[in-house]
């Protein structure tokens, strides 16, 4: 408790001056209503559910939570989003300027508000888990205990919401990734990438608290983003009893995704499990056609996954480009080690 | 906006690497230098010599030494053209020499 304090303390010290007036125009506003009885038993989920208000853009609620009650600075929310520093920045000022200028008023909604305000706020949730699960090690300051911090926000709104299978999945989805945690890195601190990583090295109590909540979850009968992509992180944990990876189900469960989101990462993905189910030349015909989206010129995911199916398909020139992109555009020394291996070791 | 990425490590160290580590590391900053030329923000990088070797002027005196009696000395710089601070620092945090050491971001006067 005393941690998560600290945590805290220091978190919001992060958000600096840009942020500060909102966060007291949030907080005057919450003080103001905190006299009735509130649903929601953590501070910060409540900023968090105040800030998903159906007044503002529904494309910036969730960057608003990160920024205002999280203090991620714009860089990286705009890097969780794919979108450029700049138009993030401006999103965001333009966002408060209507709060401001609107007068959006703020306060702890009601238990019956609380599922249209829930994509916001769980959308926030990955974000701040993804961050900190990118670095398993703890070695960067800035994003240790991001990870714990996810899955704890996770717990408090699966337990507010238990009926909302979208919060159920989150949190299905983030302990399936945090799992692996151990595995993820080798007894020097190298990169493990998914495929080499020992089973038994993943934490089984986790998997069962996962599947659990994502058969439950199911049983609802409204599928959606998070719970589709627990069902492939449980595709993947599956290894650990079959010994085998299913990649046609895992292909299924990525076109259902890209169905619902279109978006560009699910698209990578996809061409990625492609590739292990019909042959790198498949994966690589997918990731092709995604080749002119200016946004992954600097995504490093989409450069690692092309050098990876072009060197399993035999251009080692094409490969070896493709890794020095991804490289250059790699921020965790780990990672950036494991693919100059491989780009040392190209045929 | 113009802004300037400086690089700080402790040069001992960096000296005392084994051949191999050290190749990792150039080939690192090769890589980085790349994806800021496609970029397009890249304007000029530039490493320093080693502290043994800089002098310290102070008012008209010059000292016999380096002015580096910190743990990290400045070992080179980048110098981009970006939207704005905020894409500096994505930048930034792709540095090769976050491995072992810090990057200063500075805006420059134009």
């Amino acid at each position: 408790m005393a941690r998560r304090k600290l945590i805290d303390v220091a978190r919001r010290r992060q958000t600096g001056e840009e942020a500060a007036p909102t966060l007291a125009l949030l907080n005057d506003e919450l003080i103001d209503a905190a006299g009735g009885e509130t649903p929601i038993p953590d501070e910060r989920l409540r900023l968090m559910f105040a800030c998903a208000h159906p007044a503002i853009d529904e494309g910036v609620r969730a960057p608003l939570i990160l920024q205002t009650v999280l203090g991620f600075d714009a860089a990286t929310i705009a890097s969780a989003f794919l979108v450029a520093p700049a138009a993030m920045g401006q999103r965001l000022v333009r966002a408060k300027n209507r709060i401001r200028q609107a007068g959006i008023p703020f306060r702890v909604p009601e238990r019956e508000e609380l599922a249209e305000r829930l994509d916001a706020v769980l959308e926030a949730i990955y974000a701040v888990f993804t961050e900190g699960w990118a670095d398993p090690a703890g070695t960067q300051a800035r994003t240790r205990d991001l990870a714990e911090e996810g899955i704890w926000l996770g717990r408090l709104a699966a337990s507010l919401l238990p009926n909302e299978p979208e919060a159920l999945g989150l949190l299905a989805l983030m302990l399936h990734a945090d799992a692996r945690r151990e595995a993820r890195r080798g007894a020097h601190g190298e990169f493990v990438p998914l495929a080499t990583q020992d089973p038994a090295r993943w934490n089984a109590a986790l998997i069962d608290e996962a599947e659990e909540l994502l058969l439950s979850a199911s049983r609802m009968a409204r599928p959606g983003r998070f719970q589709l992509e627990a069902a492939v992180q449980s595709a993947h944990a599956a290894r650990r009893t079959s010994g085998r990876t299913d990649w046609a189900a895992i292909v299924q469960l990525y076109d259902a995704l890209l169905g619902m989101t279109g978006s560009v990462v699910v698209a990578i993905n996809r061409a990625v499990a492609l590739a292990e189910l019909r042959g790198p030349g498949e994966g690589l015909a997918a990731l092709d056609r995604l080749q002119d989206d200016a946004r992954l010129a600097q995504y490093q995911p989409y450069w690692a996954a092309r050098a990876a199916l072009l060197a399993r398909a035999g251009d080692a020139a094409g490969a070896a480009e493709a890794y020095q992109r991804a490289i250059g555009l790699e921020s965790d020394p780990a990672v950036r080690a494991f693919l100059q291996n491989e780009l040392l070791h190209l045929a | 906006m113009q802004v300037l990425l400086l690089m700080y490590q402790d040069e001992k160290a960096i000296q005392k690497l084994p051949r191999e580590e050290f190749g990792r590391i150039h080939g690192a900053f090769v890589a980085y230098v790349d994806a800021l030329k496609k970029a397009g923000v890249l304007l000029a990088n530039q490493g320093l010599g080693p502290t043994a070797k800089a002098r310290t002027v102070r008012e008209a005196t010059v000292l016999d030494g380096p002015f580096a009696e910190t743990k990290e000395q400045l070992a080179g710089y980048f110098l981009l053209d970006v939207p704005d601070m905020e894409a500096a620092l994505a930048w930034a945090k792709r540095h090769p020499t976050l491995a072992h050491g810090a990057v200063e971001v500075r805006p420059v006067w134009t």
